[in-house]
């Protein structure tokens, strides 16, 4: 089995966010940039195919050359080899473009994508990617096993849980529940070594073609006070809330 | 050329985001000079979308859309879009919506903008306002295509009223086996509890509870507001409570009109996931806590004193205001 795991690179969520240019980019400035807590969740599941299955696991990403520790870290903890399609990501469906591409050239049997990604964190790609290279998916995908073409999941949906049967070709939108945070790898020295000899091969981008276009970004309104009332005076806030809040 | 709005419904009864998703695009249509076709997939109760500004409803009846299926309901809705030559076509973003929303965007070849927030701009080309940055900011982003595709945000708009007189019409698209490479083997909801997605009032509580024991209280309160329950994700990490209860980044979203924090510290990871709520408020011992500058109302005060003397005044209060 063959699979591609599209990591996207992103700020850390305790990161501040600031935009410049009259408030049109994103300020990138002492910012810390990880592996998409959801990518990194499907990389490890991808890691227990590789070593139960005998999976290979390749990893796709679509961003400038400031993405490459990123890469070389999914490289450490376990990929065989990595692609970076050499153009910024600047919407949903130019990078779900650019990862079909790469899906098909391929012959992926698996694609595994994240949820959502944690900076424009639109829950696009993965389904458009799906869509463009006419494979089955499943999305908030929290459990998969695969048995020959068959693939079993559970999805998690508003209120609870349903198991699917589909085949492959297949792409996921995954999150927390493929494995658990006990389960992710911190690369050790040996596979750090190891990463820097594995293949990380640069793609020309396609086109730029987008849909959608970021044109300017704001902050929420600085929040007023919070209104504090005394632990003995619950109809107050009661009152707040039916009245003020119109809540209850 | 109308606004077509996908209004969901969950065992035959139109959910309420569907009321609000309606009010959204009677708004857009008014932007537009337009009027609002709905469609429904297996739901009976669809004359109450004329309270919301809806002029026509396609209704699709079939049996092998009893169970959602993401790539059969964005055929449905590819189709409908045709049929009624919609240029702008509204979903929500419940998990199902936001399943399907990509797939019926590359149908379409329409850009796909979620989380939106507000009605779009029509000034200079299409502009909508989305959340980004897991709700820390907010972008404006334009639309480039032909057909667009917009997924309101819960509870971002609200309901509008606008009378309006009905027709419904029967819609039988055409689907093939290849919308069905999906088969779903059982579902698992918890029939009698409100969802997290679907409540006005969410109950969320944290470490500050001690152990699953204590959520006797919690459980009772919900009762009271008829409220879905939620936690932070240490407590659902430790099996206090389920998987599927978490919130936050790593967790469920929650764009509720009332959340209460009951011995939650507030870390920004869980803030994340619960910042597109309304009215937040926060229980806890601690006045240092951080959760104290996230929200609206806070009590300093032991939870195991302060709910169930909560309750008391709540059930009240019911009595009183119904
Ligand atoms: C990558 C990453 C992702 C994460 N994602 C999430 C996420 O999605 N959701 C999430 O929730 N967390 C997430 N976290 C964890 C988060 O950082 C916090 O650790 C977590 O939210 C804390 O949970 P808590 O508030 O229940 O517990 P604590 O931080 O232990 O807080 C307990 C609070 O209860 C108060 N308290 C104690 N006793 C009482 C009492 N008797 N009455 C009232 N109050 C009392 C205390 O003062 C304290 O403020 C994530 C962390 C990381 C690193
Ligand atoms: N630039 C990118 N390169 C590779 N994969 C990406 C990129 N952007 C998004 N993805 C994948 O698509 C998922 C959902 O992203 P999004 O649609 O941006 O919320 C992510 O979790 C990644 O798996």
């Amino acid at each position: 089995m063959k699979i591609l795991v599209c990591i996207s690179h992103v700020p850390d969520t305790t990161s501040k966010i600031n935009f410049v240019d009259n408030d049109t980019k994103f300020d990138t400035n002492g910012v810390q940039f990880v592996i998409n807590p959801n990518d990194e969740f499907g990389l490890t599941r991808a890691m227990w195919f590789k070593e139960k299955q005998g999976a290979s696991v390749d990893i796709v990403t679509v961003g400038g050359k400031d993405t490459e520790p990123t890469i070389r870290k999914c490289l450490a903890i376990g990929a065989d080899t990595a692609y970076r399609v050499d153009t910024q990501p600047l919407d949903g469906f130019q990078v779900a473009k650019e990862l079909a591409k790469v899906a098909k050239d391929g012959e992926y049997d698996l694609v595994i994508a994240g949820r959502e990604s944690l900076d424009y964190n639109g829950g696009m790609v993965p389904g458009m990617l799906a869509k463009l290279i006419g494979a089955n998916f499943i999305n908030t995908c929290v459990s998969l096993d695969i048995e020959g073409e068959t693939a079993t999941a559970v999805r998690e949906m508003d209120g609870g849980k349903e198991t699917i049967k589909t085949s492959l070709p297949l792409v996921i939108g995954g999150q927390k529940g493929l494995v658990e945070e006990s389960d992710l790898k911190i690369p050790n020295m040996r596979g750090i070594m190891m990463a820097r000899k594995k293949p990380l091969n640069i793609i020309e981008p396609l086109s730029s073609e987008t849909h959608t276009e970021a044109k300017s970004f704001r902050k929420p309104e600085p929040k007023g006070e919070v209104t504090l009332i005394d632990a003995d005076n619950l109809d107050k806030l009661i009152d707040l809330l039916h009245n003020e809040a119109k809540a209850i | 050329m109308s606004i077509l709005v996908y209004t969901e419904s969950e065992n035959g009864k139109l959910k309420k985001a569907a009321y609000e998703v309606a009010s959204y695009a009677k708004g857009i249509a008014d932007l537009m000079g337009t009027s609002v076709t709905a469609v429904t997939v297996n739901a009976e109760n669809v004359e109450e979308l004329s309270q919301y500004g809806v002029d026509k409803v396609l209704k699709v009846s079939s049996d092998k859309l009893s169970k959602f299926n993401a790539d059969a309901y964005a055929e449905v809705i590819t189709q409908a879009a045709k049929k009624e030559d919609s240029k702008v076509i509204v979903i929500s973003q419940s998990a199902n919506a936001k399943y399907m929303a990509p797939l019926l965007a590359v149908n379409l070849e329409a850009g796909y903008v979620s989380n939106a927030v507000k009605l779009p701009i029509l000034d200079e080309g299409f502009n909508v306002e989305r959340t980004a940055f897991t709700n820390k900011a907010f972008s404006m982003t334009s639309i480039s295509t032909d057909i667009k595709v917009l997924g309101l945000s819960n509870n971002s708009y609200g309901l509008k009223e606008n009378e309006s007189s009905l027709t419904q019409e029967e819609f039988s698209p055409e689907l093939t086996d290849e919308n069905f490479g999906i088969t779903v083997e059982s579902v698992d909801k918890n029939k009698d509890k409100v969802s997290i997605a679907d409540a006005e009032v969410v109950i969320s509580a944290g470490r500050g509870m001690k152990g699953p024991e204590n959520w006797g209280m919690i459980e009772e309160l919900a009762g009271v507001l008829n409220a879905a329950t939620a936690c932070s994700k240490p407590v659902s990490d430790m099996g206090w409570r389920p998987h599927g209860e978490h919130v936050g980044q790593t967790g469920k979203p929650v764009a509720t009109n009332l959340y209460i924090a009951i011995g939650i510290s507030g870390a920004i990871q869980h803030l994340a996931g619960i910042s597109a709520s309304k009215n937040k408020v926060v229980i806890n011992t601690d006045p240092e806590a951080p959760f104290f500058k996230a929200a609206d109302y806070g009590i300093v005060g032991d939870a195991f004193e302060v709910v169930p003397q909560l309750i008391e005044k709540l059930k009240e209060f019911k009595a009183n205001n119904s």
